[in-house]
């Protein structure tokens, strides 16, 4: 005899019980509707970027934190979709390199523009915002932030105000890209600083920019609210939307998940095998290309393998980039050059970079090496982090493609935060021996971000990241050539100068460029995507 | 029972300065460079060696050591590299999220587990038995994450009962209705593991608890089936305390995985994020007060041991 008396009646009374309570308990369905003008973005930061100006958390960043809430002195075009963006007046309402010294940059201000705080912009306010991120003894110095913007404004010398609406901002040299470098540069306010206790903790959570955006609630690592700013300055740039919510979900999938589930309207980076189930499931897919290269660094010092020049190229043949966009379910486009042949920077270059094996193991024989001899090569690469599309299987294709032809590649996979590190000491680092390649990948915006940065021999790890140790005088000669060079047309034609010439070199392998894939619900009428990894989210609706 | 209770006490001390030192160790063996959670990856040499500077990460080790005891000592953890937030901020709200959900998770797997555990000794060897010990078993081995997408998928996507993120409005989790959906799907998913281990448990001890000669004495006594019950649970709890003990011990933890697969903003979900960006003080803080609360947990649970059977004192 059993030691309980379980009949029927007490099992079914149980399960009665247990269900009444589930369900008469009255367990309120989830509420996920939105308002009319609102929209909710699930984003793949693990955190809501800084909020008090400079945003953190790398390029990618500027379009949540940085050009909603603030401004920059010069800024990109970002409301076109067929054709790249171009530089444009930003709070500067224009800017030139005074003739007499072409070392000082004159920019006027754009005038009668107020902070959400209802405070003037004005040439006190650069002078400020500068010596927030440029002068250690400023009572605004900011660290944080000035560890965000500081690296991306390397000829910043010093700067003055010249009259209320017009400020002198002089470069360490001649430096024709020096506009660029101010696109990443962003106004917070002065007065909120003050209003706050000069507390920059505080002000992240009561930020104040002259942007189209105000900033609503914060809550953080998990979603900040954007609010519509009425006053904006820039008509053309009004906020269609009253709120944007911008909902940290870093995991692909649970991004995918939110999205189906309608937690939120329109996500960011959708993993390529969820594609199919979010457009069975009518989501729009939105993609453009991007200045964004996933692509290999190769060693140049002594010693390496890379140094010839035919490995390099046949490295380059060696690779089916269109499985490889097929491998990221379309999600990307064969990169054949560090920049998109649609860039004025492409030029011609006269190596054609193309899928043929034959003409690879060609090459790799004349090195000496063989599929039975084959040339062993070390690579550090991340296992995934953002920029870096599907990592592992993409390397893993690369591996296999280049065994059948003689490279034997031995991977050394780490997080992206250890391949940035090696990235930053560059391929000659003693930490880094018996690894001849980086797998990296990158924003490519502008000359210096795309093109001199990588190329320059003064840029050399780890003053720079030209991380192969590269260098051509020809290539050094152009670079100069480009900063000194401030017709935006003859720039453009050096700058492909410099691009034919390192793809004729082979410097690096060139693999595919993202394409910033969105995917976004039938709530969402319109959305331009820039051909940028900045996108403005005043264009949503 | 107070002597008990200091000794145990004083045993905690020696223990919570090792988990002090191992933390702080721990994170400076992982590869990678801290500064990276501050600078973009292209900063220069020069920035990183002035920043490095700046936050006393150029410091020797145990001069660094040395600095953060003395600062956790006086209830300070420091603040965040990444976002220049104080650490107990942050860990202190993640962990009420996370408090709250292996708190319900363990309820669930509590009174589930010992229903199916209870179920499956009483009726040892029949149908019963073997339908409980398959849930057990499915629930101690699948894993959690892929549970709780295969969840998601479900009862989120599929059938829209509850949401797949978040812990609901405000994005941190309090006990009310509006709330409570988001639970759901985490909670279940958590549960699974300490679902199993106390059903098997509960199944083992009571088992052997029924072969014992008292409760032939009490059967022959007359004493009915609820009377024996008592008797049975009184004898079986010290042992199912101590697995719960434990499994909320590691639920609290956090569960990195299946904090992330639902976006939960708990310590697991803080720990992948700090670990992610090399954010030193944030990792170490969060693994000390986890391993701190770990502690106290099981002292906790030894004292209630104590109190049941008085035998464990000795």
């Amino acid at each position: 005899m059993p030691p309980f008396d379980l009949t029927r009646r007490t099992l079914l009374t149980g399960t009665a019980v247990t269900a009444a309570a589930a369900t008469l308990g009255g367990l309120p369905r989830p509420v996920f509707a939105q308002a009319a003008s609102s929209l909710n973005y699930g984003i793949s930061m693990t955190d809501v970027p800084l909020t008090t100006g400079q945003p953190d958390r790398g390029a990618g960043a500027y379009q949540f934190t940085g050009l909603t809430i603030y401004d920059p002195l010069v800024a990109w075009e970002l409301d076109v979709a067929d054709r790249p963006g171009k530089m444009i007046p930003g709070l500067a309402t224009s800017w030139e390199a005074d003739p007499a010294d072409r070392k000082n940059w004159i920019f006027k201000l754009r005038e009668g523009v107020k902070f959400h705080d209802g405070s003037p912009f004005n040439a006190d306010a650069v002078i400020w915002n500068l010596e927030k991120v440029m002068n250690t003894q400023a009572p605004q110095f900011d660290a944080r932030q000035a560890a965000q913007v500081k690296p991306r404004l390397p000829s910043l010398a010093s700067y003055k105000k010249l009259d209320d609406m017009t400020v002198q901002i002089t470069a360490k040299g001649v430096d024709a890209l020096f506009p660029y470098q101010m696109m990443w540069f962003l106004i917070s306010s002065p007065t909120q600083y003050q209003k706050v206790g000069g507390d920059w903790a505080k002000f992240a959570m009561a930020p104040s920019g002259t942007g189209p955006f105000k900033m609503g609630e914060l809550v953080p690592r998990v979603r900040v609210e954007l609010l519509k700013n009425p006053d904006y300055w820039d008509k053309k740039r009004l906020a269609k939307v009253d709120k944007l919510t911008l909902t940290c979900i870093p995991e692909d999938l649970s991004r995918a998940s939110a999205l189906l589930s309608n937690q939120v309207d329109l996500i960011e980076s959708p993993a390529p095998d969820s594609v199919s189930r979010l457009k069975q499931a009518g989501m729009r897919l939105s993609t453009n290309v991007v200045p964004h290269v996933w692509n290999y660094h190769l060693s140049m010092v002594e010693g390496s393998p890379w140094r010839d020049v035919r490995l390099r190229r046949a490295a380059n043949l060696a690779i089916d980039r269109d499985a490889v966009v097929e491998l990221m379910n379309g999600l990307a486009v064969p990169a054949v050059g560090q920049v998109p042949q649609s860039s004025p920077w492409f030029g011609n270059p006269s190596f054609k970079i193309r899928y043929d094996m034959d003409a690879a193991r060609k090459l790799v024989s004349e090195a000496g090496y063989s599929k039975d001899k084959p040339l062993k090569v070390k690579f550090i690469v991340p296992t995934g982090g953002t920029g870096q599309m599907l990592s592992m299987p993409m390397n893993e294709f690369v591996q296999q493609s280049w065994a059948e032809v003689g490279i034997a590649l031995e991977l050394q996979p780490v997080e992206q935060e250890v391949a940035y590190t090696a990235w930053r000491k560059g391929a000659a680092d003693p930490s880094l021996a018996g690894i001849s390649g980086s797998n990296v990948a990158y924003v490519t915006s502008d000359p210096f971000y795309a093109i001199v940065r990588f190329y320059s021999s003064k840029q050399i790890a780890p003053v720079g990241v030209n991380w192969s140790h590269y260098k051509n005088a020809e290539v050094d000669a152009l670079c100069d050539q480009i900063n000194a060079t401030f017709d935006p047309a003859e720039q453009d034609k050096l700058l492909a100068k410099v691009h034919e010439k390192v793809v004729d070199d082979a410097v690096q392998v060139w693999v595919v460029h993202d394409v910033y894939p969105h995917a976004l619900s039938s709530k969402v009428k319109t959305y331009t995507q820039a051909q940028h990894w900045f996108q403005d989210l005043t264009t949503l609706s | 029972m107070i002597f008990y209770i200091v000794r145990r006490v004083l045993y905690s001390i020696p223990i919570a300065l090792s988990v002090g030192l191992v933390c702080f160790l721990l994170v400076y063996i992982s590869p990678g460079d801290p500064i990276s959670a501050i600078a973009p990856p292209d900063a220069p040499a020069e920035m990183i060696t002035q920043l490095r500077r700046d936050y006393g990460l150029d410091k020797p080790l145990p001069e660094q050591f040395a600095i953060w005891l003395g600062r956790v000592v006086q209830g300070d953890l420091g603040r965040s590299l990444s976002t220049g937030r104080p650490v107990w901020g942050e860990v202190s709200v993640a962990l009420k999220n996370t408090v709250s959900l292996a708190v319900a998770a363990c309820t669930l797997a509590f009174a589930i587990g010992t229903l199916l555990g209870g179920l499956a000794a009483a009726f040892r060897d029949t149908w019963v038995d073997r339908i409980a010990m398959t849930f057990a078993v499915a629930g101690v081995s699948v894993p959690h994450y892929w549970l709780g997408m295969l969840l998601v998928a479900v009862f989120a996507v599929t059938f829209p009962l509850a949401p797949s993120m978040g812990a609901g409005p405000g994005g941190t989790f309090v006990w009310d209705w509006a709330h409570l959906p988001f639970l759901i799907l985490p909670m279940v998913t958590l549960s699974a593991i300490p679902l199993g281990l106390v059903a098997r448990t509960v199944r083992g001890t009571v088992i052997e608890i029924l072969h014992q000669e008292f409760i032939t004495t009490l059967r022959g006594k007359g004493l009915r089936s609820g009377g024996i019950l008592l008797h049975v649970a009184k004898n079986a709890a010290p042992s199912v305390l101590a697995v719960m003990g434990l499994q909320l011990g590691y639920l609290m933890g956090g569960s990195i995985l299946v904090e992330t697969v639902f976006s939960w903003p708990g310590t697991g979900f803080l720990l992948n994020s700090a670990i992610f960006q090399r954010d030193i003080p944030l990792l170490q803080g969060t693994i000390l007060v986890l391993a701190l609360l770990f502690v106290a947990l099981n002292l906790v649970v030894d004292l209630g041991q104590a109190l049941l059977d008085p035998r464990i004192k000795r």
